[in-house]
């Protein structure tokens, strides 16, 4: 991997004496393979190396941005990103201040999952698809596994030289099911911040959704229309992500004065049993790291706490312009990309209802299990279930064709009338925002119950 | 490259290097006001090589270390899928125009201006309106080598300019937005603007449908993003060449309206998704794949081509110099005779659909959609009376596009990788919060 101190050398001596607000030098080596299964066969194996990296530089406040293969001439990289910075910025530049760290984060062990034989991981994934052919009515599938191991240097103007690895395993699994002209499909996906330990223990997993794609084939159409849902705790986190998440971002926000005024902090949004925290500060998880891409340690924030707005998501540019605190939740997607304002991990905080108690009283309505995907645009959103059944009289029954849930976040949290004491984070997500996409994120949530939900159909 | 071909030919039987390399300028403005300079440069190194039989990958951004390529290709070819390809020889290209020297050398100072003047334009209709743009300008370099003495190598331009606009009143968002983008400079802001400025006319007022079973248009926004990813999915020959695409068994068949034709083509000087060659140096094509209602053909690269025993098409794309797979190049859906007034005058309640969101997710590969609509208008007695909100539509693309009530008579590009007329369905599903 690379030579740190050589590098070291290189930023310091690039950085010096440069006339701007705020420079900061990213470099990144990456390892990665992908192996992917389409059907009985294996169709792709690959391994690839990278190395680049990448200069940001803020004048006045504009900001200037240099990407880069090729190391050499960092000095003249760090100047042409001055210049640009230098061109656009009219005004002045607003940065919340941060201490300088020093810090070489040393990798936890058993975390490259690179290391672990090509063969070995073959032999897993042989197995489950095994588990999937051995399903009757199987039209296809595709197995993709990728795994990544990345040594990110950090450096900036105000003193700070951070050196991070973060690995990333991830396994996304679909079964193809067809009858004549009918195609149906079942998901599973699943990951971890590199390591490798879950991967062996999926069969269970692997043959459920490969039983449940045959299942969909005779389920029938949901009729579009309103109905009190109950979300496992898989959906629960994607609807934690996508209905009131991404509107926690605080890009989206700073210089929109009219949605700061909807997003006012103390602002009623939910019940008092409501509470929504994001944090890459909470250990092990998907979207877990000790300083984010500006250097700025991880924290644990409050989005909200029993039903009101209490806080949200920063880089140190929006921190200053709101006049609040930086949450270390500035994120790249690699060395192509600036850092823009993201989630870490995402999740509801479990309350005191139990799953039958939730189920229990519902005359009619759909319990919504799995994620497929989902979409937002602030005030609309919508989210996708692999599974749904019908529920009638408190009883959970037939399997439903894949449903998509939309709604409005104003009117939708607020439905929200029971929350669970089941709490599971998920970690097969992969979030995209602008051109940075998948970056790793883990959302979670307990059951949930929400009431008057918008749900397509025939 | 040379040097990276010539170590694999020593370990593998056949070898193919391929190299990208692109310098983009981007220039983003927030808030109405210019807010970022970038210069992102990239370049990728891959290697696939056929050994044993088998097929071996590798890539990397670092040129220096060619050896070590070369062994995580082998390293790979031990587990590899089995060739059923021979890589293309000398080959003769067709001459598609994807480079203008005039976007390399385009003034920053001029990109500025175009934004700022885009989003002035707009917001002199709508004061209110709070823009970001951005304006991108890159050229790049493909270089493809190979062991049976295939070679190819163009260069390519690529000029993009776009905005979104958001009007808040209360707690009601309206995103409006448009984008274009060629080989060539996009100086000509008009049909930018005039699309912006009369999707906030349309959505000026606010209306609701009732749910059921309604006629819908889509606008070639709307169409992108309902119909475009589960009909590149169905032609796409790796979901083909495993009988998962409903469209296995049917080649031949009257699956759509007999209006509608369907074609694939990389081959239409300077637009973004053209080139003379695909990424494994097979020649580009218009391959027709939907006739007068009729599926004729798919989109296949040498892998999957060999094995549906046909011909590549020329549709093997490397994202992000990865693995070739089948791709689509550019869309276009063939227009029709029916002007959208026609349409609009025709419906006693319906919807125009402008975009869908989460449309994608559902079972897509089954044809499936269903999403909210993020821009949509309400039609009363054959007028648009408002923006509809809270509302989803739902549908399954061999039902919808089956039975059409009509094609437009226009056809407009949307984002470089589809070209469309408004389509005119007949009954989908609506269900709206009212």
């Amino acid at each position: 991997m690379l030579v740190t101190e050589r590098i070291r050398h290189q930023v310091a001596q690039a950085l010096k004496g440069q006339l701007a607000d705020y420079i900061e030098i990213r470099i990144e080596e990456m390892k990665a393979s992908h192996i992917q299964y389409r059907g009985r066969e294996l169709e792709e194996i690959g391994r690839n190396t990278s190395l680049g990296g990448n200069v940001r530089a803020l004048v006045n406040g504009g900001w200037g941005f240099v990407s880069f293969n090729e190391l050499d001439g960092l000095r003249g990289k760090v100047e042409l990103a001055v210049r640009q910075a230098r061109l656009v910025g009219k005004e002045v530049s607003s940065f919340a201040p941060v201490a300088p760290v020093v810090d070489v984060v040393e990798p936890e062990a058993g975390k490259d999952p690179t290391a672990i034989p090509l063969a070995q991981k073959k032999g897993i994934l042989d197995e489950y698809n095994e588990t999937i052919w051995s399903t009757p009515k199987i039209q296809t599938s595709v197995i993709a596994y990728g795994e990544l191991a990345k040594k990110v240097i950090f450096a900036n103007s105000e003193g700070s030289y951070i050196e991070q690895t973060k690995g990333d395993v991830s396994v996304r699994i679909v079964v193809v099911a067809r009858d004549n002209g009918d195609v149906q499909q079942a998901m599973l996906s699943v990951g971890s911040n590199g390591d490798f330990a879950f991967m062996p223990g999926l069969h269970h997993q692997v043959k459920e959704a490969a039983q449940r794609a045959v299942a969909l084939l005779s389920a029938p159409h949901l009729k579009g229309g309103e109905y009190t849902v109950v979300l496992d705790p898989v959906l629960a986190g994607v609807f934690a992500h996508e209905a009131f998440g991404h509107l926690s971002e605080s890009d989206f926000v700073y210089e929109n004065e009219r949605l700061k005024e909807i997003m006012v902090l103390g602002r009623r949004f939910g019940g008092e049993y409501l509470n929504i925290v994001d944090g890459a500060a909470i250990p092990r998880l998907r979207g877990s790291y000790k300083y984010d891409d500006e250097g700025v340690p991880s924290t644990k924030t409050y989005l909200i706490r029993e039903g009101v707005l209490v806080g949200r998501l920063h880089s140190r540019e929006t921190a200053a312009v709101m006049g609040e605190k930086p949450t270390g939740n500035a994120r790249a997607l690699d060395y192509h990309h600036p850092p823009i304002v993201r989630m870490t991990n995402t999740f509801i905080e479990p309350g005191g209802v139990s799953f039958k108690e939730m189920v229990c009283d519902v005359k009619e309505g759909v319990y919504m299990k799995n994620w497929y995907g989902g979409m937002t645009s602030m005030e609309m959103f919508t989210f996708s279930a692999g599974e749904a059944h019908m529920i009638r009289n408190g009883r959970i029954e037939e399997l439903l064709r894949p449903v998509v849930l939309s709604g409005n976040v104003f009117i939708t949290l607020e439905n929200i009338d029971a929350i669970g004491n089941d709490l599971e984070m998920s970690e097969g997500g992969g979030c995209g925002k602008g051109a940075q996409y998948p970056l790793p994120v883990s959302n979670g949530s307990p059951h949930i119950r929400i009431r008057k939900c918008l749900v397509g159909g025939r | 490259m040379e040097r990276v071909l010539e170590l694999a030919k020593k370990v593998a039987d056949e070898a193919e290097v391929f190299l990208a390399s692109v310098t983009e300028t981007p220039v983003g403005f927030e808030a109405n006001r210019l807010k970022r300079l970038e210069t992102r440069e990239s370049i990728s190194l891959s290697l696939r090589i056929i050994k044993g039989g088998r097929v071996g990958f590798a890539a990397t951004t670092k040129l220096s270390d060619p050896q070590t390529l070369v062994q995580m290709a082998v390293d790979t070819a031990r587990f590899g899928v089995q060739a059923r390809f021979t890589l293309p020889s000398h080959q003769a290209y067709p001459k598609v125009e994807v480079y203008d020297p005039e976007v390399g050398t385009f003034p920053i100072e001029d990109m500025v201006e175009l934004g700022n003047s885009l989003m002035a334009k707009v917001r002199a209709h709508t004061p209110e309106l709070l823009c970001d743009a951005w304006l991108t300008k890159s050229v790049g370099r493909v270089r493809i080598l190979n062991s049976r003495g295939g070679e190819a190598s163009y260069r390519k331009s690529l000029f993009t300019i776009g905005m979104v606009g958001n009007l808040i009143r209360g707690t009601d968002m309206l995103f409006v937005g448009e984008m274009d983008s060629s080989c060539r400079p996009i100086t000509d802001l008009t049909s930018l603007t005039d699309a912006v400025i009369q999707q906030i006319e349309l959505a000026r007022n606010t209306a609701s449908v009732s749910s059921g079973q309604l006629p819908v248009v889509f606008t070639p926004h709307g169409v992108r993003s309902a119909f475009f990813t589960p009909l590149a999915l169905a032609f796409n020959g790796r979901v083909v060449v495993q009988g998962a695409s409903p469209l296995v068994g049917n080649e031949g068949k009257q699956l759509f309206d007999k209006r509608l034709s369907l074609r694939d083509d990389a081959t239409i000087d300077y637009r973004p998704a053209s080139r003379r060659c695909d990424d494994e140096g097979v020649p580009s094509q218009k391959t027709a794949l939907i006739e007068k209602g009729v599926v004729t053909n798919f989109l296949y690269d040498l892998q999957t081509a060999a094995l549906a025993g046909a011909r590549s098409t020329g549709s093997g794309d490397r994202a992000h110099g990865g693995m070739p797979s089948p791709s689509v190049s550019a869309l276009i859906i063939e227009q029709g005779d029916t002007p959208f007034e026609d349409m609009i005058r025709d419906m006693k309640e319906g919807l125009v659909v402008e975009q869908l969101i989460g449309a994608e997710q559902g079972n897509v590969l089954g044809g499936e959609f269903s999403g909210n609509v993020l821009l949509g208008y309400k039609v009363e007695r054959g007028e648009i009376v408002g923006r509809v909100k809270d509302t989803m539509v739902s549908g399954n693309i061999y039902h919808a596009l089956k039975e059409l009530n009509a094609i437009g008579h226009e056809a407009r590009w949307v984002g470089g990788i589809l070209r469309t007329p408004n389509i005119y369905c007949s009954r989908l599903a609506v269900a709206s919060k009212g």
